[in-house]
């Protein structure tokens, strides 16, 4: 890929006195889904917020399709186009899934196309539309946080592990509808721990450890070799 | 030996360990180098208002907890002394049993308080005391027959501690001893003795353990300091301190009354000496309290004088105007927050 | 928050217990009044005391409206907020007296003009002042509560002192327009038309506030952001324009309570503030900190209970409304509508 989306160089970033990144390095190609994968603790949520200015780096750079974004606020980098699902949802309990919707298209009235995308994709959230979002079970809060995201085009999905504790007839709703948006040509940055539902859905692996990247590549070759998957996860990845 | 009575809490600071020194020969002899009445009241003032202020230090300096209540124990401890010489009749054991009385009770109250609002939030804290604070001292302004009302209660104490006694028939260092030197030495004891056990108690462990709950209570929690407990504690101790310090200054004035000791004035007083003094510091208090009960005496007469000299400018003579002189404490007071939150004393050693 | 396994959809099987359960609080307001009808045994008082407790719960629910608020957007705490209310009373009086030919007139529509015009002038003097307070004395001190707590309260010490550099005195008594003056009869009870009309505006206002919040964009942006602020960002709101702006409208309708207040009391202090908050602490602790219907519900129980309980045994009301706050808190330590947080 020439022309990355997001491309970090030497990011580190600190929480409280903690180092957590150590200089990450890391190019996201455009209109292709790249998986963010490593263990707990390696450093990818960490990666997520940064990229979003909720942890301003302490150095680096940050490129988001050709302009450096290290050091903004986190309203102004959301506003150059990137969506952003956090590891918790961060749904508004006390809004409806209609009012979640309104804030998470930020220029303006929702697009009608979009969406009926959305509930095309999630139907549970038409049924559910006028209902506070706090009274929504786990899965379609996830669903929710999908589509906000989803809700308007944006240049870049950053999802924070979106199989988190939800049941595989969730996981299944929810890999169909990131392959539509996958479909739609969107460049997603995606952390995952759910080894078969990033290979279904990864282009490219970036695996982490320890506050770097330590390996990139193609997913389909990560996911063809398993010794090398537990060399930079330690651990066997159940392939189902 | 000095450091054992410090409880190795040295001032650490030349200049603050000179004017400690001051403060505390100019205070143990008062009587002697600054005869008549109203200085001797100024300096058993000081005195009481040096505990009073150490007690609200603890709390707020230490474990880092706003209360608006410390005048109401300090109250609890007066109208203690008040209530039980009104019902034993003038005598030692009523003073005593009064002043036990009234430390039981507010150290009772505030552990209930404690317990009821830093279980959810500290912040409550502040608001809840504050509310309480104020019903309390509306309800002892109205229940006449029970507290004396706005009047207040006029306390009787043994002859010895009144003006009418005489000790020595001879003049010592040049003074007519009376009872009320008896009685200025009462306090100045009581209160020497208080504050020095304060200070043994913010460097004890659990002192520390206090500030290490202030600088980050979930760590402390995590540790596995009970937190709630620490400060409910600490609650506790800053209200008796402030109670047997109002037993002190009703014996003292021999009257007690709503605006002697329960008014916001005096807790706000309180507040801005704290700050300004030094929060966390203990030494802050003494020299805060100094400061600003000299201050409130002296300052305001200058100001007078600066308002009428600068009377021809518009605004101005307002602005210097006596009765202002809270205003540019406020000022001083959010400058010292922003700026040097650990007040003069931390300035003295060096720390901001 | 958890991730609990999918459960089957939980909102059919509801208990009638767990169905009400979300409208007690609601509920305690009319409880009162019944509790109130019973313990006063002439209706014709009940009536006049409801409708001023209901006066007087308006009014404080205008006052702690902006600062429940102000906590629940950024966990900022402001004991300053007494000195909005002080300020708006002095300036809303002043331009009352400046108005004496429109105050004093037997025309109900100039009364009218003039008492509004008082209160926009004092809306946009402590608008203001809460702008310039935000960037002073608040600013430099989020993400700790005790400097907030003492920097508010040294700015209200430097506020009421200012009051009485500029108007002077202690208090000033203000007789109230012309055709607001006196009372109607209903129903053998007398009612204060200045009550009456107290309880309207209360009303209006509530019921604005709720639709701004409810129905505009800056509204689900006020309400997202005392849920989870960090995330509002993240999508591309700028929280700090908003939170300024909420500061700014909550001082100014401090202000706005304060020219209530006064003219309810038909005299004002520099302290009226500070007495005030206390009514406004305990209305925001028990309804939920950050809870604009808490809020309302909390001022509505404390005005009540407070005039209530006055007539029963005047000593205690304030006390009354002390122990209403331990009640709610033993059974609902974060209030009546508690707030949900994230994280």
């Amino acid at each position: 890929m020439s022309d990355p989306i997001l491309s970090l160089s030497g990011v580190k970033t600190d929480i409280g006195q903690y180092h957590i990144l150590h200089g990450v390095d890391l190019e996201v190609p455009r209109g292709q889904v790249t998986m963010l994968l490593g263990r707990n603790g390696a450093g990818k949520t960490t990666t997520l917020r940064s990229i979003m200015g909720l942890w301003r780096p302490r150095t680096g750079s940050i490129r988001f399709d050709g302009a450096e974004i290290a050091g903004l606020a986190p309203p102004q980098i959301a506003r150059r186009g990137l969506g952003f699902v956090p590891e918790d949802m961060g749904i508004f309990a006390d809004l409806t899934v209609e009012e979640n919707l309104i804030l998470a298209a930020i220029s303006g009235p929702i697009r009608r196309d979009r969406l009926d995308w959305v509930f095309s994709a999630f139907p549970a959230l038409s049924t559910f539309w006028k209902m506070p979002a706090g009274n929504l079970s786990g899965g379609q809060k996830q669903m929710l946080a999908i589509a906000r995201a989803m809700i308007e085009k944006r240049g870049l999905y950053l999802i924070d592990e979106p199989s988190k504790g939800l049941a595989p007839a969730i996981i299944a709703t929810m890999a169909r509808a990131l392959r539509d948006l996958k479909a739609d040509g969107a460049s997603i940055l995606m952390v995952e721990q759910n080894f078969s539902l990033a290979r279904a859905l990864g282009d490219r692996a970036a695996v982490m450890d320890d506050g770097r990247i330590v390996w990139t590549g193609g997913m389909a070759e990560l996911a063809a070799d398993p010794a090398l998957q537990e060399r930079l996860m330690g651990l066997k990845m159940e392939v189902a | 030996m000095v450091r054992l009575f410090l409880s190795g809490d040295d001032p650490q600071s030349r200049i603050l360990a000179a004017i400690l020194l001051i403060i505390l020969f100019a205070l143990a002899f008062a009587p002697f180098l600054f005869p008549g009445t109203r200085s001797l009241e100024t300096a058993a003032r000081i005195c009481i208002f040096i505990v009073v202020v150490a007690s609200y230090d603890l709390l707020l300096g230490y474990a880092g907890i706003v209360s608006f209540a410390h005048t109401m124990f300090f109250g609890m401890g007066a109208y203690g002394v008040a209530l039980a010489t009104r019902q034993m009749g003038t005598g030692y054991d009523a003073l005593i049993l009064g002043t036990l009385a009234g430390t039981v009770v507010s150290a009772v109250f505030a552990l209930v308080i404690a317990l009821f609002s830093l279980r959810v939030r500290a912040i409550f804290f502040a608001m809840i005391t504050l509310a309480i604070a104020s019903a309390v001292a509306v309800l002892v302004s109205q229940l006449s027959a029970i507290t004396g009302g706005e009047d207040g209660m006029n306390i009787r104490i043994p002859r010895e501690l009144g003006p009418a006694f005489r000790p020595f028939d001879e003049p010592v260092l040049g003074i007519n001893l009376s009872g009320r030197h008896v009685n200025y030495y009462l306090v100045f004891f009581s209160c020497l003795i208080m504050f020095l056990l304060m200070l043994r108690v913010v460097n004890s462990p659990f002192g520390r353990v206090l500030q290490a709950i202030r600088e980050n209570a979930f760590r402390a929690e995590a540790i596995g300091y009970r937190v709630v407990y620490y400060r409910a504690m600490a609650t506790m101790l800053s209200a008796a301190m402030a109670a047997l310090a109002g037993a002190v200054f009703a014996i003292w004035l021999r009257y007690v009354g709503p605006t002697t000791t329960l008014g916001v004035e005096i807790m706000l007083d309180i507040l801005l000496i704290v700050v300004i003094g030094g929060m966390g510091t203990m030494y802050g208090a003494v020299v805060g309290t100094a400061v600003f009960i000299l201050a409130q005496n002296y300052l305001k007469d200058w100001m007078g004088g600066a308002s009428d000299a600068t009377a021809f400018l518009p605004l101005v003579p307002d602005l210097l105007d006596p009765d202002r002189w809270l205003m540019w404490l406020g000022i001083l007071f959010i400058l010292s927050v922003y700026f040097f939150p650990s007040g003069i004393v931390g300035r003295l050693r060096g720390k901001t | 928050m958890t991730h609990a396994p999918e459960h089957a959809p939980k909102m059919a099987r509801l208990s009638l217990s767990d169905r009400l359960e979300p409208w007690l609080p609601i509920l305690l307001v009319p409880a009162i009044v019944v509790f109130g009808f019973v313990l006063i045994d002439s209706p014709g008082s009940w009536l006049t005391l409801t409708v001023s407790g209901l006066a007087m719960g308006m009014m404080i629910f205008v006052i702690a409206s902006g600062m429940t608020l102000v906590f629940g957007l950024m966990d900022v705490i402001n004991f300053g907020h007494g000195a909005f209310v002080s300020f708006g009373a002095f300036v809303g009086v002043s331009v009352l007296v400046v108005l004496g030919g429109m105050t004093g007139a037997s025309s109900l529509a100039l009364n009218l003009l003039a008492l509004g015009m008082a209160m926009l002038a004092a809306m946009a003097v402590t608008g203001a002042m809460g702008f310039a307070f935000e960037r002073v004395i608040v600013r430099p001190v989020y993400g700790s509560h005790l400097k907030q707590i003492l920097v508010t309260m040294g700015g209200l010490i430097v506020a009421e002192q200012l009051i009485h550099v500029i108007w002077g005195g202690e208090e000033i008594f203000i007789g109230r327009p012309e055709m607001l003056k006196g009372s109607i009869t209903l129903f053998g009870a007398t009612l204060e038309k200045y009550r009456l009309i107290a309880v309207g505006l209360g009303l209006i206002l509530f019921l604005a506030m709720r639709a701004v919040l409810r129905g505009t964009k800056l509204g689900l942006i006020v309400r997202a952001g005392v849920e989870n602020p960090e995330m509002v960002m993240a999508m591309g709101y700028q929280i700090r324009r908003v939170f300024v702006m909420v500061f700014v409208a909550g001082s100014a309708l401090a202000g706005l309570g304060g020219v209530m207040w006064g003219l309810y009391q038909e005299v004002i202090t520099a302290q009226m503030g500070m007495e005030i908050m206390i009514l406004v602490f305990i209305v925001v602790i028990i309804g939920g900190l950050g809870s604009v219907e808490g809020c309302f519900i909390g001022a509505l129980m404390v005005g009540l209970l407070q005039n209530y309980t006055a007539f029963l045994e005047p000593k205690l009301a304030l006390i009354s409304n002390i122990a209403l706050m331990v009640a709610i808190l033993m059974w609902r330590p974060q209030g009546m509508i508690p707030v949900i947080k994230a994280k």
